[in-house]
């Protein structure tokens, strides 16, 4: 019943991207999604998408895997597109009552349309190819010079590191758990809702219970071992910048400017 | 009165790269009365066998059977049938949730829809079988208990369950010599004086050959060795170790005695067995 939820979508593998920093990974990401917003011509779409393709085709993730992120947001880029097709003014190509489609209309929506889906397909490169661990580390990297205006940032990565970490032993937990409440004619899927909602009760007191003893126990091993903040802290795996990451980063920016020019070009 | 096992297989997470045959193909028939011991190393698939006997896994091929009935069949019957395979699940006091633990235990009961003096009556003789006094602990909430009590807590809940079958997957981990002690009368209780038939998992070499009746071996989900205790530690010590499990200690020290040269039997597999037949070998020796 559990079995099918995926945490982090982190994909294993070792292309190019995979290998990337994941701090030259976030910041590349950044750009780009800033970039999608630039283009504003047939050309400018057309870079974009090939540049997106040809990062989704260097990451060597399995297709069926991509389709599956776009999917669930197709009902929001089905409705954006709709709005802009429905209310740009413009030359009408087609007109029934309050119904008015424009040229306009129609080239609008077709862009929001294809900024939604490389803005999704691109952000999910960077989870797919990113273990969440990684990513953490990445992210308490870049936040560090935030740490003078009192951004705790190591603070936030370890309890995002350690919600992370905890995520599968809960997910476990919670199966463990109703399966031994199931064995003992507990039924967690039939009945009215609030029926549903009172059975969850044998299922979430030891949840909670477990996940407090965890919290408490990590704790006390943590202490233990004398841990404290980020101060003068060593990693057991440091981050390196390798040529790799100039070169990802720096086709990213060449790109944007690219497209910063097209933009300039035809405002 | 039996569970049935036809050539099941199961594979974890069809159809995803973290595909993994968990079980392949065990066919297998536990009859009514057996206290049969199952052991196997890490992930030799034991505990997902054990979570087939009563349909909290259901075969990817194959088919499970208890009494005849097919338990992966949406009937009432195999509702009943499946309830009589009671699972004690490893350290199952973290199962426990009411307040007090009368309604704890009476959580099972309740859920097969008995009247309340059949509960109650259920209750009482469960507490009563593991060892915990109806006027002193019915009220009491679970949570303010010692390990040890907690675990017969739970245990007492799935009793109450009256199963004809007990599964129980390391019922003694984490407890001390004491507790653990405790806790294996009350499963030799229950198969005597019950007449359950009793299916535990364990890692301790000892407890199993102590109380079990006969005893399978997994390793990489199929069973290698089924028989008795006392032929499977003598008779094939190598593929036990050839698959990581470890024999009885005491069936270790007799041995090398006998290699010694000491005239002692060698089907012995208690401690207590072992300590008579040495002293009575000395004396011979003498």
């Amino acid at each position: 019943m559990l079995n099918n939820i995926t945490i982090g979508q982190y994909f294993p593998g070792n292309s190019f991207i995979h290998r990337m920093d994941p701090r030259a990974k976030i910041i590349a990401t950044t750009i780009f999604i800033i970039a999608i917003f630039l283009a504003n011509t047939p050309l400018a779409y057309g870079i974009v998408g090939a540049f997106t393709v040809g990062a989704l085709l260097l990451s060597r993730l399995p297709l069926n895997l991509l389709w599956r992120s776009v999917k669930p947001l197709w009902i929001i880029i089905v409705f954006t597109m709709g709005i802009h097709i429905f209310t740009t003014p413009g030359e009408s190509l087609f007109s029934y009552g309050i119904i008015n489609i424009t040229d306009k209309g129609v080239a609008m929506g077709l862009q929001m349309g294809a900024r939604l889906i490389f803005l999704i397909l691109f952000s999910s490169l960077l989870t797919y190819t990113t273990s969440p661990i990684r990513l953490t580390d990445g992210i308490e990297h870049l936040l560090s010079p935030f740490r003078r205006i009192g951004v705790p940032a190591h603070e936030l990565a370890m309890m995002m590191t350690i919600a992370l970490r905890f995520i599968p032993t809960l997910l476990d937990e919670t199966d463990r758990i109703m399966k031994a409440q199931s064995a003992r004619g507990a039924d967690f899927v039939t009945g009215s809702l609030i029926q549903r909602a009172k059975n969850m009760v044998p299922l979430l007191v030891p949840l909670f219970i477990s996940a407090f003893r965890r919290a408490d126990e990590l704790a006390i091993a943590m202490e233990a071992r004398c841990y404290r903040g980020g101060v003068n802290r060593t990693r057991m795996k440091e981050l390196t910048i390798t040529p790799i990451d100039y070169i990802g980063v720096g086709t990213v920016i060449l790109v944007t400017v690219v497209l910063i020019v097209l933009w300039w070009l035809h405002r | 009165m039996a569970i049935q096992l036809d050539s099941i297989t199961y594979t974890y997470g069809v159809g995803t790269p973290f595909e993994k045959q968990a079980l392949s193909g065990i066919s297998l028939s536990i009859e009514n009365g057996e206290f049969l011991g199952i052991i196997g190393h890490t992930g030799s698939g034991k505990s997902t066998f054990v979570q087939h006997l009563n349909g909290l896994l259901h075969p990817t091929t194959g088919t499970v059977t208890v009494n005849g009935v097919d338990i992966s069949a949406k009937t009432e019957e195999a509702k009943t049938m499946r309830h009589k395979v009671g699972m004690v699940f490893q350290y199952p006091e973290h199962q426990l949730f009411e307040e007090t633990i009368a309604q704890d235990i009476a959580f099972g009961p309740k859920n097969l829809g008995l009247p309340d003096d059949e509960v109650d009556r259920r209750v009482r003789e469960a507490m009563q079988f593991v060892g915990l006094h109806y006027d002193i602990y019915a009220e009491r909430s679970p949570f303010h208990l010692s390990g040890g009590q907690m675990r017969r807590v739970a245990i007492a809940g799935v009793i109450a369950m009256e199963p004809d079958f007990l599964v129980l997957d390391e019922p003694s981990a984490g407890l001390d010599p004491f507790g653990r002690e405790e806790i294996f009368e009350q499963i030799i209780k229950l198969h005597k004086e019950k007449g359950i038939t009793v299916i535990l998992v364990s890692h301790n070499m000892e407890d199993i050959s102590r109380m079990a009746t006969r005893l399978i071996v997994l390793d990489k989900g199929q069973v290698v060795l089924d028989g008795e205790p006392l032929t499977i530690f003598k008779d094939h010590r190598q593929v036990l170790q050839s698959v990581g499990v470890d024999v009885p200690p005491v069936s270790v020290l007799i041995e090398s005695l006998r290699e010694r040269g000491l005239p002692i039997s060698n089907d012995i597999l208690t401690v207590d067995d072992a300590v008579e037949a040495i002293v009575e070998g000395g004396q011979h020796v003498k």
